[in-house]
């Protein structure tokens, strides 16, 4: 296959990652065309910390999935890396998610059969790095998020806060340009959604680019910039310095 | 690189399987019975029609036999008294054989009395058959040592005799047989050669179907001794004297039971059959005689071997599609469960292609440990049926190759529908499927 994706960005600080112009998705439930995203007009540089806030119906998870690159934007462009998204093919969409994002879900979404190493290598496996490789990285990682001792358990062994940790460990797997979180705290009590917090904070000191999705206001505190969105809009962003 | 992958895949595949044993073992269990169905179904069908193609090609397949058979009496009512029925082939029936068919190498003539055969203080029940010198044209029978019957021993009406294995087994413990005299009837018989055993043909189509003059000795003959034609006519004459029931006896004349013709080439064969059967419809009114063409027997033995194998192969292979099905069901189940799994995959990098080699290579892992484990039962299965019924089977190679080979186009058949339904799920939908 023709890797046609651009993979390697090495791009300083403070160049546009993503950017969508004028991006528009439609879906088609009935005769009628339901606008979900209107027009979103969207710029996110390295190493940015960005919360997308919006109340339920206002596109939010849409908005998620485009930058995910899980969809496909209707009209508009998305430029993700230097990759027009909105060109790619199945297989090129596959590729430039394994590599360019790293997701962290609401509900963890690790996978039951697998222990904690394997659930991390997942993405460096569908990247095509040999086993031994990914593992040692995969490990390592495991440390890094604190579950060095527990590699070899079983997600359902594990506390939410744990399995949310692998579950950015596993976001890590590939250096991705942006780490993408989906309500990261919303399955867990207040302790280990503040550890959560604190690993994505760190992260963030890092160097590396965020975009939280949720509606909480204590997380989107965390972030540098919150775009509030409604009725398929960006009604505001506020910007504020940590 | 794509075998390393593959040998990934199928390590997360029996990881998964490994997840639902008894799922799994159930599923696999539809392939392993159609599979051993199908190889040992094979086998026993196979057994048989090679048993029987052995039988009848003993007979020889350039070889026509003409037998005796005993007219269905219809007059019955006469024999309060004491009646002569005189039917069979003849001397004369030999000869016009040899003179008029231009194609027949050998004209064989025999006749079968069972006796009872005497050495020193032992005992045994034989088969007497008297024949011609060139008899060992026409039967499969090896010499082991000594001579067979000569012309010189057909002139003169010696009394010599050739013996088979089993009789040597049955009377000289530790004697050497050659040169010994051996007792049959009243009069003594020198060994003068000794032949492998030829296994009498079962299933009446045989050389050996029980001739009406032979007195009835139950069956238990062990064995054959090979006496000259003209002496066993001399000493044991054709006529025997059968005691039937209450009623008086029956008296038959019998010359010959049995002529063996054999042609030069195959395609000779049913020409002239077609000749014998006129000739003897001519000099025969009583329907008093049976012919047999070994070619004839075999053929057909070839057509219903095969028609056999076709009836129990298709009914193996409806088994292992029933199996086939089973195992798709699950995967669909399967694929449908673990829909969220799939959808994480997806979003963490998965193509299309990895999602359908990820549920193939289960699908094949399940198809395929059945068919090995098929394979096993397969030919565990006609070696049972072969120690308990006697029956004999054969396991080819090609039944092998071919169940397994089914087994897996069973599993890439079935496996690749679901497969393909897994990977073109919406990555979307299916994260958010719970």
């Amino acid at each position: 296959m023709i890797q046609q994706v651009n993979k390697t960005v090495d791009i300083d600080s403070g160049t546009p990652i993503l950017v969508m112009e004028q991006l528009c998705k439609s879906y088609y439930p009935g005769a009628v065309e339901l606008k979900v995203l209107r027009d979103i007009e969207l710029t996110i540089t390295r190493g940015e910390y960005v919360a997308i806030m919006g109340p339920s119906g206002s596109g939010k998870s849409t908005l998620l999935n485009m930058i995910g690159c899980l969809d496909r934007p209707t009209r508009g462009s998305y430029t993700l890396g230097g990759n027009n998204v909105s060109m790619l093919d199945d297989d090129q969409l596959s590729l430039i998610r394994g590599s360019h994002i790293g997701f962290v879900f609401q509900s963890f979404n690790l996978i039951d059969q697998l222990n904690v190493v394997e659930n991390i290598e997942i993405p460096m496996y569908y990247q095509g790095f040999s086993e031994h490789d990914s593992m040692a990285r995969a490990a390592e990682l495991a440390s890094m998020v604190g579950l060095g001792d527990r590699v070899g358990h079983r997600p359902s062994e594990l506390s939410g806060g744990q399995q949310q940790r692998v579950a950015i460990a596993r976001a890590l797997a590939n250096d991705p340009l942006i780490i993408l979180a989906d309500e990261p705290t919303g399955n867990l009590d207040s302790e280990s959604g503040a550890d959560i917090l604190t690993i994505l904070d760190r992260l963030h000191d890092e160097g590396k680019t965020i975009i939280v999705v949720t509606h909480d206001d204590n997380i989107a505190a965390h972030a540098e910039r919150v775009i509030h969105l409604l009725d398929g809009r960006v009604r505001r962003q506020e910007y504020k310095n940590r | 690189m794509l075998l390393f992958r593959l040998k990934r895949t199928f390590k997360l595949g029996i990881k998964s399987l490994w997840m639902h044993r008894l799922r799994s073992t159930l599923t696999t269990l539809g392939i392993i019975f159609g599979v051993s169905s199908v190889i040992a179904m094979l086998a026993i069908g196979e057994g048989a029609s090679q048993q029987a193609q052995e039988q009848i090609a003993r007979l020889g397949s350039l070889n026509i036999i003409v037998k005796t058979v005993k007219p269905l009496d219809e007059q019955e009512s006469t024999t309060q008294e004491m009646s002569m029925n005189q039917y069979g082939l003849t001397y004369t029936d030999a000869e016009r054989f040899r003179n008029s068919i231009p194609d027949v190498q050998v004209v064989v003539p025999s006749r079968r009395v069972s006796q009872q055969v005497r050495y020193r203080n032992r005992k045994v029940s034989t088969e007497i058959l008297g024949t011609v010198p060139w008899y060992t044209d026409i039967s499969p029978i090896q010499m082991l040592r000594g001579r067979f019957l000569s012309s010189v021993d057909m002139h003169h009406k010696q009394g010599i005799c050739v013996v088979d294995e089993q009789v040597v087994t049955e009377l000289f413990a530790f004697d050497d047989p050659l040169g010994q005299d051996i007792k049959i009837a009243s009069d003594y018989y020198r060994v003068v050669g000794i032949v492998n055993h030829d296994e009498p043909v079962k299933g009446g189509n045989g050389l050996s179907g029980n001739v009406s003059a032979a007195p009835s000795g139950g069956g238990a003959n062990v064995g054959t001794i090979y006496i000259p034609l003209t002496t066993v006519k001399d000493r044991f004459g054709e006529v025997s004297i059968q005691v039937s029931g209450s009623s008086g006896a029956n008296i038959e004349k019998v010359e010959l039971q049995e002529i063996v013709v054999k042609v030069s080439s195959v395609n000779e064969v049913l020409r002239t059959r077609g000749v014998l059967e006129t000739l003897l419809e001519r000099f025969h009114k009583k329907n008093d005689y049976q012919v047999v063409v070994p070619l004839e027997l075999l053929q057909q033995a070839k057509d219903f071997a095969r028609i056999f194998s076709i009836v129990l192969g298709s009914i193996a292979a409806i088994s292992l599609l029933v199996g086939g099905i089973g195992i798709m069901n699950i995967m669909l189940a399967t694929v449908s469960e673990r829909t969220r799994e799939i959808g994480i995959r997806r979003a963490l990098g998965a193509k299309k292609r990895d999602i359908v080699l990820q549920f193939l290579s289960e699908t094949l892992l399940l198809t395929l440990t059945g068919g090995i484990l098929g394979i096993v039962l397969g030919t565990a299965i006609p070696f049972f049926v072969t120690y308990f019924s006697k029956h004999p089977t054969t396991v080819t190679g090609g039944s092998l190759v071919l169940a397994f080979g089914i087994s897996a186009a069973v599993g890439i058949t079935f496996g690749l529908y679901p497969a393909y339904r897994a990977a073109n799920m919406d990555p979307i939908e299916s994260l958010r499927h719970e």
